[in-house]
């Protein structure tokens, strides 16, 4: 394959960074209706360029139709035609659809799609801020769509795999052509799917745990 | 009780101001309100808010776990607003809200078997 993604000095420089969330506060589960019973939540995302099947993915999988979340954008813009000094806010939504997968009675996992724009990088922050780890979906009819999702997650160190979800059509490229033109590290788990196919969604969600497992044990020596 | 219990429907129609329901505070209070936090009612009471019917919507919708993006999606409400109106409630004690924390091994095993299971 030709194509190669980009230097890190190319990439685009890293935003500014949410603080976590882990606030202590009422955490105790000891609230009447909750009965005591502590439910956590986690949050996988699914990443990778338009079209390429995120929302696909997290509908095949979830246990409810994917739900559509919102948040409001307030940009700053000044108007060439406006007087000197006169700004003019507008405001755009980003969406984000997500699907919910109950785990057991006490774990619950959300999956995220993230917002393909370029422009809505900051939604990324909250989105991240948190999450066990991601699903890059590639399409190997261009690659690169998805070179801004790996730079995002590798420069974040969130734990990855890469699913090549295979369109009628699309080139018959080896994992190995793909982790080269990709250029990422060899432990990635790369794997060929179809996210229309539930059970291929739920390989992928296992090889990401199973990447997020090993990295952790690593890390802890 | 399922998670599925939304009473309310597009009758409920969309807020052309979203931030008029918070009195346009677009800040939440709580800043570890994102969007997995779950949220759980404590107190089903809705009398102090006479005409504000989003917070009797969370407080129903939250009677089990529910998290800040699901709320959002079901009142169609923008995130920043569920987070004002979720902020309110939790100083009025009437939720309580369970923040995700760092994973652990043991957690990353639940979450590995909770997958294999579906």
């Amino acid at each position: 394959m030709a194509i190669g993604r980009p230097e890190p000095s190319t990439r685009r420089a890293a935003r500014g960074v949410t603080t976590t969330g882990a606030g202590g506060m009422l955490d105790d589960g000891s609230g009447p209706e909750s009965g005591g019973v502590p439910v956590t939540a986690v949050k996988l995302l699914v990443a990778g360029g338009f079209g390429v099947g995120k929302t696909t993915m997290v509908g095949s999988i979830s246990e409810i139709t994917p739900l559509r979340t919102e948040e409001l954008l307030t940009e700053l813009s000044v108007g060439v035609d406006d007087l000197v000094g006169v700004e003019r806010k507008t405001t755009t939504t980003v969406a984000l659809d997500f699907g919910r997968i109950t785990l057991s009675q006490h774990l619950v996992l959300y999956l995220f799609g993230t917002p393909g724009q370029d422009r809505f990088w900051f939604m990324w922050n909250e989105l991240s801020n948190g999450a066990l780890g991601a699903v890059v979906l590639a399409d190997t009819r261009r690659l690169e769509s998805c070179f801004p999702s790996i730079d995002f997650f590798e420069r974040r160190n969130i734990p990855f795999v890469i699913g090549v979800n295979r369109f009628d059509g699309s080139p018959p490229y080896t994992v190995e052509e793909v982790r080269h033109a990709l250029d990422v590290d060899d432990v990635v788990p790369i794997l060929i799917c179809d996210v229309r196919r539930r059970e291929s969604s739920k390989s992928l969600l296992l090889a990401l745990t199973e990447h997020v497992i090993e990295r952790s044990t690593v890390s802890m020596g | 009780m399922t998670d599925d219990d939304h009473w309310f429907d597009e009758e409920a129609g969309p807020l052309v101001r979203p931030y008029a329901v918070t009195g346009g505070r677009t800040r939440a209070v709580h800043p570890e309100l994102d969007l997995i936090t779950l949220v759980v009612t404590l107190q089903l009471d809705v009398r102090a808010w006479p005409g504000e019917p989003e917070y009797e919507s969370i407080l129903r919708m939250c009677r089990s776990p529910m998290s800040v993006a699901e709320i959002s999606a079901a009142l169609k409400l923008p995130l920043g607003v569920v987070k004002v109106l979720v902020g309110d409630l939790i100083e009025r004690h009437q939720v309580m809200v369970r923040s995700s924390r760092a994973p652990d091994t043991t957690m990353l095993q639940a979450v590995l078997e909770g997958i294999r299971r579906i």
